[in-house]
């Protein structure tokens, strides 16, 4: 079991009020699974993800990554986590502007103290998987939203991680974009890679093997419908 | 690190304007402080080069009253002032480093030196003893030397140097003519000069004080008719050469204490000293540096005031790059990561301002040169100095902004839209 969250809760205090966002989630998923995560606006996707990514510490409960006990680790401990075991990707993609593809889809490596020159080449195999190896010296405003959020899933692939976490990858993009993001992860997913998603988006969602619903910081999962959309979409 | 120097050039490249406005402190700091001490470094070494420089390594022993040298033309001969022997002359040459010892007599004679109508003011008649002209490296440029025979025979006959020769004689030729010195006549025979030649430089007021003396024409004479012109029994001179220039103050109180040890003046006041050139240099010089070292001190606020300018503007871009930092650190970025990469840019930022401000140093420096005529001398290890100061400035006060970046929560950077 890749990821396994056991009552989860997490609090934020705000003016001595305490507001509580995540409410006993309990979330296991196996490695090689494709899950998206759907709810309303506010109700604790992001706050999950985060918690999920170790950026985050919740208030309560138990999660083991791979079968470690990340919230024992120390903050240095979660950086390299977050190095080696997780890819991120962002609704709003997060390239750094005056960075080309090929350098933005470097940096974890630099991070992870890989030389220069298999830097560039392990780079542009991430860019190939992707297929933007083309498009390696490009600059961020060079490329189109979906391909910037192509690149950064290579940035996120490129040190091989375990899991793909994605916060609406598809939220800032036209239709045609969004469902070219979604081959892409079908086809990572083909390969091994274990997807969590976050989406608003019903038609999204339905890419995943599996869909969970948060709402109001509560999670539940959705049951049966999942085959059935799986074969509408062939 | 070298992905950091990179990224850092291009952050700086990327907002052009700002970061040389950021730099502009330190800039002015370091220019100032390079001008500063080029100036200074150029006056020292110009201070040292006008009373030592004609390296010839001689150092004058001569009587002094107090402070001032013992002055013949009003004081009379003194008492108790035994004339220095061959013996007293052997002694001082066995001192350490000593190559030759002479003895000469000397008197600033206004108004006693003439030819025809012409007078020497203020120039110095010499009475040399022999080995004088060895002893002070002088050459013969015209005519002839004395000799062995001029001094038995007490022959009239007297060297000039170029500058008495051009006071008395513009420009004529003054081989064979006749010199009076208080009314006795004298033959010139030859003009000498220094083997080394050298003009001071001067550039004000205090310096022509300080070196006119120099530049004030001699007239020498065999010291065996000294007394022809002057008196019996003067107090003599002691003129001595060292092997190097670091030895002159030794040998000169060495010198000076010998012949003081014969003296029997009943005047503690009279007594013989060595006219310490380097330590005039280092004197002329200290007075500069307590003034400059005041200018160094302004300039080393406006370096703080500076570095503080680095701060600020690293704060802001701080601020401004939360997103970036939120980002890099779920990417798997290490606090250590964030703060080398943020000392690195307040390093290379305040590295490239301090480089700036050597080059501006500089062509300040030259151009303070040119215009009030001072001589500078820009000092290499002042430059790369600078260089590394700066570089600390920046190291210091990036470290600020950057424990604040490495510090970030990167939820909260990411949730900033
Ligand atoms: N730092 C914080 N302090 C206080 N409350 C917070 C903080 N961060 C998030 N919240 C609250 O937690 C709740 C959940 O936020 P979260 O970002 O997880 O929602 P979401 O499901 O991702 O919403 P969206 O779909 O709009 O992205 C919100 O009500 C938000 O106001
Ligand atoms: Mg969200």
């Amino acid at each position: 079991m890749i990821l396994d969250l056991r009552n989860i809760f997490k609090d934020y205090n705000q003016d001595k009020l305490v507001v509580p966002v995540l409410k006993d989630i309990t979330l296991q998923v196996e490695e090689g699974e494709y899950v998206a995560i759907m709810g309303p606006s506010g109700s604790g996707k992001t706050t999950l993800m985060n918690i999920i990514g170790c950026l985050d510490r919740p208030t309560s409960g138990e999660f083991l990554l791979a079968g470690t006990d990340v919230l024992a680790l120390k903050d240095k401990e979660l950086s390299n986590v977050r190095l080696n075991s997780i890819g991120f990707v962002f609704q709003s993609f997060h390239l750094m502007p005056r960075e080309s593809a090929l350098e933005n889809v470097s940096l974890p490596l630099s991070y992870a103290g890989v030389r220069k020159k298999e830097r560039r080449e392990r780079a542009l195999k991430a860019l190939g998987r992707v297929g933007l190896e083309e498009r390696a010296t490009f600059m961020p405003t060079q490329l189109s939203g979906g391909q910037k959020q192509r690149v950064a899933i290579a940035r996120a692939m490129v040190n091989n991680p375990k899991i793909l976490l994605a916060d609406e990858p598809t939220g800032a993009l036209d239709s045609k974009s969004g469902a070219q993001i979604m081959e892409l992860f079908q086809k990572l997913n083909e390969e091994g890679v274990t997807i969590v998603m976050i989406t608003h988006d019903k038609k999204i969602a339905d890419h995943a093997k599996q869909v969970y619903h948060i709402i109001d910081g509560e999670i539940s999962r959705e049951t049966g419908e999942e085959a059935h959309h799986e074969e509408e979409k062939d | 690190m070298f992905e950091n120097i990179r990224l850092s050039f291009k952050g700086i490249w990327s907002h052009k304007m700002r970061s040389f406005l950021t730099m502009l402190g330190i800039i002015i700091g370091i220019a100032a402080i390079i001008a500063i001490v080029s100036t200074i470094q150029g006056t020292n070494e110009q201070i040292k080069e006008n009373l030592i420089g004609s390296g010839d390594n001689t150092v004058e022993i001569a009587l002094y009253q107090g402070d001032w040298t013992y002055e013949m033309g009003y004081e009379g001969v003194p008492a108790g002032v035994p004339v220095i022997t061959p013996e007293i002359l052997k002694q001082v040459k066995e001192i350490k480093n000593v190559d030759n010892a002479s003895l000469y007599l000397s008197r600033q004679d206004y108004g006693g030196v003439y030819h025809l109508n012409t007078a020497l003011s203020g120039g110095y008649v010499i009475g040399a003893d022999e080995n004088y002209f060895d002893t002070c490296n002088f050459i013969i440029k015209k005519g002839r030397g004395f000799t062995e025979k001029d001094y038995k025979d007490f022959r009239k006959v007297a060297l000039l140097d170029k500058e008495s020769a051009d006071a008395l004689f513009q420009g004529e030729d003054p081989l064979g003519k006749t010199v009076e010195i208080r009314r006795e006549p004298f033959v010139v025979i030859g003009v000498v000069a220094k083997s080394k030649q050298f003009e001071p430089v001067i550039n004000t007021m205090e310096d022509y004080y300080t070196y006119s003396q120099d530049s004030a024409g001699k007239v020498y004479v065999p010291d065996t008719v000294w007394p022809i012109i002057y008196q019996f029994d003067e107090p003599q001179n002691l003129v001595i050469k060292v092997a190097s220039t670091d030895d002159m103050t030794n040998a000169g109180k060495e010198g000076a204490n010998i012949l003081n040890s014969y003296l029997n003046t009943g005047d503690d006041t009279i007594k013989y000293k060595a006219e310490d050139l380097l330590e005039q240099a280092r004197q002329i010089q200290e007075l500069g540096k307590s003034t400059n070292s005041m200018l160094i001190w302004i300039a080393g606020i406006s370096l703080i005031v500076g570095g503080i300018g680095v701060m600020n503007i690293m704060l802001v871009s701080v601020t401004e790059r939360t997103q970036e930092i939120g980002l890099k650190k779920a990417i798997g970025a290490r606090r250590s990561n964030i703060l080398g990469q943020f000392l690195t840019e307040a390093a290379v930022l305040t590295s490239m301002g301090g480089i700036l401000g050597v080059v501006s140093g500089i062509v300040l420096a030259e151009i303070i040169s040119k215009v009030s005529e001072m001589p500078v001398a820009i000092s290499v290890p002042a430059a790369i100095g600078s260089v590394i100061f700066s570089m600390l400035i920046g190291i210091v006060f990036g470290m600020l902004p950057s424990y604040k970046a490495a510090n970030l929560n990167p939820i909260e950077a990411l949730r900033r839209e």
